[in-house]
Formats: structure tokens, sequence, C-alpha cells
């Protein structure tokens, strides 16, 4: 409780300011329709006009509220919870892209880690590689991946998917090549006094001490994967998903629908990050890291 | 038990050549208890690592078991307890001494009666399902000699185990190891930098001395088997640790 007020005033502050952002941005738009309608706004009616705007530069927070509102717990309401509307249907779409490309990611990150920790050959040239994958902007190769997987007759989740993949197995390698080589050399020397075979010593030693930082690296791969799926639904047409919204959103001006999928984009990744942080204290307190 | 003919180490740095062990020649006896004691550099724990196999040598001849290091590691002949406990984390005291245990194959029923009985060994009886934050130092070390006895091996090898404790545990924790040695029946070879735990544990005191690093001396200790904690006040006890001190001293030159 005692960290409650401080970050109030921070969420009151913000607030504000984004309020005091708005009549600042949208201000000119209500002026000028004055000036056509041949009229002069008093400080109140300029200011009410700009939090009130249909396409404002910046819709002010409760517009946003009041559109994510629309488009979540009211359909509910009504019964139509997963309607093409629905920002939840939106959200689910982008979800289990993320979720099927964190998947991905994370199996290609821990398989490259254990071959450049154990293989001498991918240890000095998969790196680099690795690197340079990450250096090509995402936004350059995401539509190249859609377009030549629907080519070979793929299409839907799949190409999202290995766009999240893309982004996410990058974390997951570096982490893991540090956590599976995090035993020290006396841990090492025991298992040879004890003549243990490779196999042996990764399953008992080099696998267990990498967990803190494979949860470190997951963290970020899953934020990373959340932010491949939105970029993989941008060149799919706009069909669904949270990527799509935005992409309609900005060819139509509806800046409010923008912010509203941005802010839904935002709340699952702090959850799906959220819910990964819970998973390493349960975890890491379980074998006794914490 | 062991014996080393002329054996030498050189390690190759970028300073030249640095001789970590030269013309090193020993016999160990099975049941002795052998302290190697002398200044850093001096390449006892060089030795010690040397009969285990974690370092080769590059010269003369070592032999464990009559089988060389190599083979006595693979047919795990040995035990050794670094100086730090390294028991992990993620497993109960029980469970870290089931590691070497289920490394080296033996049955889930056999692995349960010897933790027992090595817990008791080391008077841990009741800790096999704490974990290792839940002990004190001393304690951890205990379980990390208990593990290194929880299979069947003739030799102990161990590697300043108590240096990172106080001098109260230690005291209480040389005691104990003595006991065990006597009712186990094991040779333990025991690096260590202190010259009353040498003379208190030992039934031979190797003297070694840096640069290169060789043996000076190797005193054959007069003290009965059984040695209760006060042997230290004797005049038999205090003439050793002084043979042991002038070994020191003539090793090292002038520097001490």
């Amino acid at each position: 409780m005692r960290n409650l007020l401080p970050v109030l005033t921070i969420v009151a502050t913000l607030i504000a300011l984004w309020y005091a952002a708005a009549v600042a941005l949208n201000a000119q738009w209500a002026r000028d329709q004055a000036a056509r309608a041949g009229e002069t706004l008093t400080m109140s009616a300029l200011v009410a006009d700009t939090w009130s705007q249909d396409k404002p530069k910046l819709p002010a927070p409760h517009q946003v509220v009041t559109e994510i509102w629309n488009t979540t717990g009211a359909m509910v309401l009504e019964g139509r919870g997963f309607s093409k509307r629905s920002l939840f249907y939106h959200s689910w779409i982008t979800f289990s892209a993320t979720a099927l490309g964190f998947l991905l990611g994370t199996a290609l990150g821990i398989a490259l880690a254990i071959g450049i920790v154990y293989n001498r050959t991918m240890d000095m040239s998969v790196m680099p590689w690795v690197i340079a994958s990450q250096t090509i902007p995402i936004l350059a190769i995401a539509p190249m991946i859609i377009v030549v997987l629907n080519a070979v007759g793929i299409s839907g989740l799949l190409p999202k998917a290995m766009i999240s993949m893309y982004l996410s197995f990058f974390p997951v390698v570096v982490g893991m090549v540090k956590g599976l080589r995090s035993p020290t050399p006396m841990q090492l020397d025991q298992m040879r006094t004890w003549n243990a075979s490779a196999n042996q010593t990764f399953w008992r030693l080099r696998l267990p001490s990498s967990m803190p930082y494979l949860f470190t690296s997951l963290k970020v791969g899953m934020a990373a994967s959340l932010v491949g799926a939105i970029v993989g639904e941008l060149p799919t047409g706009a069909v669904a998903g949270l990527g799509a919204r935005l992409l309609a959103g900005s060819y139509y001006g509806q800046t409010i629908q923008i912010w509203s999928a941005l802010i839904m984009a935002a709340t699952l990744a702090a959850v799906l990050v959220g819910l990964i942080g819970l998973i390493q204290r349960i975890t890491l307190k379980r074998m006794g890291m914490a | 038990m062991i014996s080393a003919r002329n054996l030498s180490l050189t390690f190759q740095t970028g300073d030249g050549p640095v001789h970590a062990l030269k013309d090193v020649r020993l016999e160990v006896q099975k049941g002795d208890f052998v302290s190697f004691i002398g200044p850093s550099g001096c390449g006892k724990t060089t030795f010690l690592r040397c009969m285990a196999d974690l370092e080769h040598p590059t010269g003369g001849s070592l032999a464990v078991n009559g089988i060389s290091p190599e083979e006595a590691r693979k047919s795990r002949a040995y035990g050794y307890v670094f100086q730090a406990a390294g028991l992990y984390p993620w497993r109960t005291i029980g469970g870290n001494i089931r590691l070497p245990l289920e490394i080296m194959g033996y049955g889930r029923e056999d692995q349960d009666v010897r933790v027992k009985r090595v817990l008791e060994l080391v008077d841990l009886a009741g800790f096999e399902r704490k974990y290792p934050w839940q002990l004190s130092g001393g304690m951890q070390q205990r379980a990390s000699i208990a593990r290194a006895l929880a299979f069947d091996a003739d030799l102990l090898l161990m590697d300043e185990p108590f240096g990172a404790l106080d001098e109260i545990v230690r005291d209480h924790l040389n005691e104990q190891l003595l006991h065990l040695w006597e009712r186990t029946n094991k040779t333990i070879c025991f690096v260590t930098h202190s010259i009353p735990e040498a003379v208190y544990l030992s039934t031979k005191i190797v003297v070694m001395s840096p640069r290169p690093g060789r043996i000076t001396d190797v005193i054959e200790s007069t003290l009965p088997r059984h040695r209760p904690l006060d042997i230290r006040e004797t005049p038999e006890f205090l003439e050793i640790a002084h043979r042991v001190r002038e070994g020191l001293r003539a090793g090292h030159g002038d520097a001490v």
C-alpha cells in the first residue's frame, strides 16, 4: 500500500499532461472550424471541443477509454464479445501468433545455445549470424516472409508466428549461452571427478544453473514476440489482429481506434511478461535460487 | 596407494614456462593421512589435482591405486572435496549427496541407505530434507564431505576444505575428520595452509615450497593414531610443528 500513493501520483500527472497535450494539439482544428463558421470560441468551449473531436490529432484519455469499453466490455454485455469488431477478438488473433512464435523462438534459441556451448565449430560460427539476423529491420523482412510463405501455400497464423520467432529467439540464444556456461570451473571439475557424462553434466548441472538467465531472456523474448506478431499483421491486408486494427485506423484517420489498439497491445504485453515473471518467481524460489 | 616419481608439471605462459611441480617424489601408503603444506604457489593443490586427473603432468610418473590417475578417475577411485562446499541450491542435502550416486548408477534403495549412513558419519542425521541455504558454512562443508564419502572410494582428496571457516568451527571439523578417518580406514590427502591443522591431522606431513614447486621435507608424525584436541599442547606436538615451520622457512629462503 505504501507504493500506491507515488504510483497514483505519477499516473495522475501523466493523465493531466495527456489532457493538456490534447488541448494543444487539437486546438488548431477547433479554431479553424469556428473561423469557418464565423464564430469565436471562448476558452471553455475550445477546451471542450479539443476533448471531444471525432478525429483528433491526439484523442483525450476518456475518449480512448470509452472506445476500449465499447469494443470490449460493452460487447461482452451484448453477448457479442467475440465478434469481429471486438478488441478481444483482435487481441486473441495477435496473442495466438505471439504465443506460437514465442514457443518456436524459445525452442530455436535453446537449441542454438546448446549447439554453441557444446560444439566448437558452432561456437565460432553461429553467433555472428545470430547478431546479423537482428540488424536487419524487421519491417523490411516481414512482408517478404509473408509473401514467400503465402506463395508456398502457408498463410494465416504460421507466417506471423515465424516473424515473432525471428525476433524472440535472439534474447534466448544470448541468455542461454551465458546461462549454460554459468557453472563455475569448480562445479565442472567436480562433475569430472565423478566421471559424469556430457549428458549427465547437462541435465544435472548446466541446465538447472541456466534457469535465472532463461527467465530473463523469456521476458525480453515475449515482448519481442508481440512486436513481431503486430508487425506481421500489417502487411496481411488488415484482416484481423491488433496490427490490422492499427493499420485500418491509420487508413481512415481513426486516431481513437489506433490509440485503443495500442493500449490493448501494451496491456497484453504487460500481462504476458508479468505471467513469465510470476512463473520465474515460483520456479526460482523452489530451486533456492531467488 | 599413491606413488609419484620425478613428477613435473610446467605451464607455458606468456612470460615463459612456470614450473608448478618439479621432480616430486612421494609414496603414500594405504590408510595414511597425508597433509600437504606450503605457501601459495608451491604446487600443493596442483599435485592434488594431478592425482585427481584434473591436471596433466608434463614429466615423470604418477600412479593412484597402482593405475594411472585417468584410469583411477574413470573407475571412481577417489572422492574430491573442494575448497567451497559447492552444493546445488536446487537440491536438498540428501539430494546433493545422492548426485554422485545417481551419476554412478547406484540403485535407488542403495542410494537411500548410503545417504543415511554418510549423513550419520558427518553428524548431519536429520538434515536430509533441508536445503543448503538452511545450513551454516561448516555444516555445508560437512555435507560436501559426506557427498565424497557416499560412494566406494578408498581415497579422499581434500583441497583446503576448511580454509574458509572460522577457527572454532575448523577445530571441531578437524576432530570429526579424524574420527571419520579412524572409522572408515580411508587414505586421505589433505591440502592446508595451517601448521597446527597439518600436525594435528596427519600421519605424514609433506612440506612444499614454490618456484619451482617441490617437496622440501616429509615428516612422519610420531603422534598416536587417536588424538584428542588437547594433544596440541603437548611438547611432542610442538616439536613436530617446529619442524614443519623450519621446513617452510628453509624452502622459502629469506622471504619469511
